[in-house]
């Protein structure tokens, strides 16, 4: 214990609950933002795709400028010291990658696919969810991944208003010098953004099972967009 | 609380002076630019070979993808507590460099790779050499992607050195925590619009020198002067700057 080694079993028995709380809160904001994210990018999206993408995509890319520690000090006076100032910070920063990648998979769509759709009655709306949705799901499905994990990530940074999930964990060893404490929560951290990504991953392979029988060389494009 | 910040930012103790802004920023500068010049240094070499030789894409995008999952405030700190937290600013460095150099290395690979295959192939068939390729062919066309790779880093080099006055080191972003310090919120958002307004100018600044430099359109526009107008280009002008930075990988 007082040798502050780097890697402390006793560390993990005896402070498992505040570790798992830790995770517990880190996963709930990341989570919570990009859903939140979600939610805001569509709507965007679909005026982009109305009026013209580039006020929007100047306005995502502006926000995406903002450093972290700057985007929370910046929503503190508005939201007080609470989990709003991490959750909101996080929404704005995927917006980014969410409505870019909404965009690219309108632009995936292949063009007959709507005008089949369009010839057998369907209506804009029946079109946007029955035929456009399903055929986007990749793409959007790599922008969802890249933002949980950007968002799992940036979570630590909270720890400044104290709503940082390891984040706070790692401030705390920060201060108290504390290596156990730091590289403990910093790998979980990692952990967590490996294992959101491998989940996303699977639920993509579930949202679109025709893409299972294709080659997977018909696919290359998404991935490495974002 | 506006009115606040204003308050702060035009008081000129604030700025002066030992911990002031104006030493704060720059410490701030001296960092990026050392960063992302070191940066450059390490990765853009490797990025150019591995392009012209066609190898290590799944490295270069696997680079770009894990240096996304680590938090960089983790290793700020977990490098401030080691060894090399003796020396200074280079924890700071060190950590700045480690999350420079995968935008940079992704983006350079990913643009030489798709540089025009035909245009590289009637190249090699003109008789050039794989330095001549390189240095006339790949390059210029790859530029746009090598500055994308540029611009991401810088983003992410400007952020992290905001994050660096966490554990301790220099930066704007001590402003920010000293004023969550003492509780004096008026300094934190004067703070942060410094940060934030140091970053979107140090963006806007790469935009404006991608698009001077960029020697394809250079030719391009050079030719359009001289003839009809230039081949395949229907993008209107401001739509073919964005094209590229739908490659960027930044995680701030």
């Amino acid at each position: 214990m007082a040798a502050n080694e780097w890697i402390c079993g006793e560390y993990v028995r005896s402070r498992q609950e505040e570790l798992f709380d830790a995770t517990l809160q880190h996963v709930g904001i990341a989570f919570s933002s990009v859903l939140l994210g979600l939610i805001a990018a569509f709507p965007l999206a679909l005026a982009a795709r109305r009026w013209g993408a580039g006020p929007v995509l100047t306005l995502t890319t502006v926000l995406y400028t903002v450093p972290s520690l700057a985007m929370f000090a910046l929503l503190l006076p508005l939201f007080g010291i609470s989990a709003s100032v991490v959750v909101t910070g996080l929404v704005l920063y995927s917006l980014t990658v969410l409505v870019r990648n909404i965009l690219a998979g309108f632009a995936s769509v292949p063009e007959e696919a709507r005008e089949a759709a369009r010839g057998m009655g369907y209506g804009p709306r029946q079109l946007l969810l029955g035929v456009e949705l399903p055929l986007m799901v990749p793409a959007l499905m790599a922008g969802v991944r890249i933002a949980t994990v950007s968002a799992i990530s940036l979570t630590t940074v909270g720890a400044i208003v104290g709503y940082g999930g390891l984040g706070n964990l790692i401030y705390s060893g920060m201060e108290g010098f504390f290596k156990a404490e730091v590289l403990t929560a910093s790998a979980v951290c990692v952990l967590l953004a490996v294992l959101a990504d491998v989940l996303l991953l699977g639920l993509q392979r579930l949202l679109t099972p025709w893409a299972r029988h294709r080659t997977r060389a018909a696919r290359v494009r998404p991935g490495k967009a974002g | 609380m506006v009115s606040g910040a204003w308050e702060w930012l035009i008081t000129g103790a604030n700025w002066s002076g030992e911990g002031g802004a104006w030493q704060r920023l720059s410490e701030h500068l001296v960092l990026t630019v050392v960063s992302l010049g070191l940066a450059c240094a390490i990765a853009l070499p490797i990025a150019f070979w591995l392009g012209h030789i066609g190898r290590g894409g799944a490295l270069a995008v696997n680079i770009s993808n894990a240096g996304r999952a680590v938090p960089t405030f983790a290793v700020l700190v977990l490098l401030t507590l080691s060894p090399l937290g003796e020396y200074g600013s280079w924890p700071t460095i060190v950590a700045l460099v480690l999350f420079a150099v995968p935008p940079l290395l992704t983006n350079a690979y990913v643009g030489l790779r798709e540089a025009d295959r035909d245009v590289v192939e009637a190249a090699r068939g003109m008789g050039m050499n794989g330095r001549q390729l390189l240095v006339r062919v790949e390059l210029p066309l790859a530029f746009p992607l090598i500055m994308t790779g540029v611009r991401s880093a810088s983003v992410q080099v400007v952020a992290t050195a905001t994050l660096a006055a966490l554990p301790g080191g220099g930066g704007l972003g001590r402003i920010i925590t000293a004023g969550f310090n003492t509780y004096d919120t008026p300094q934190v958002v004067a703070g942060a619009l410094l940060v934030a307004a140091l970053a979107l100018l140090v963006e806007a600044v790469l935009v404006v020198a991608s698009r001077l430099f960029d020697p394809v359109r250079r030719r391009a526009g050079a030719e359009r002067k001289a003839a009809r107008p230039g081949p395949g280009a229907p993008l209107h002008d401001g739509e073919e700057g964005k094209r590229p930075s739908e490659g960027r990988t930044a995680l701030v």
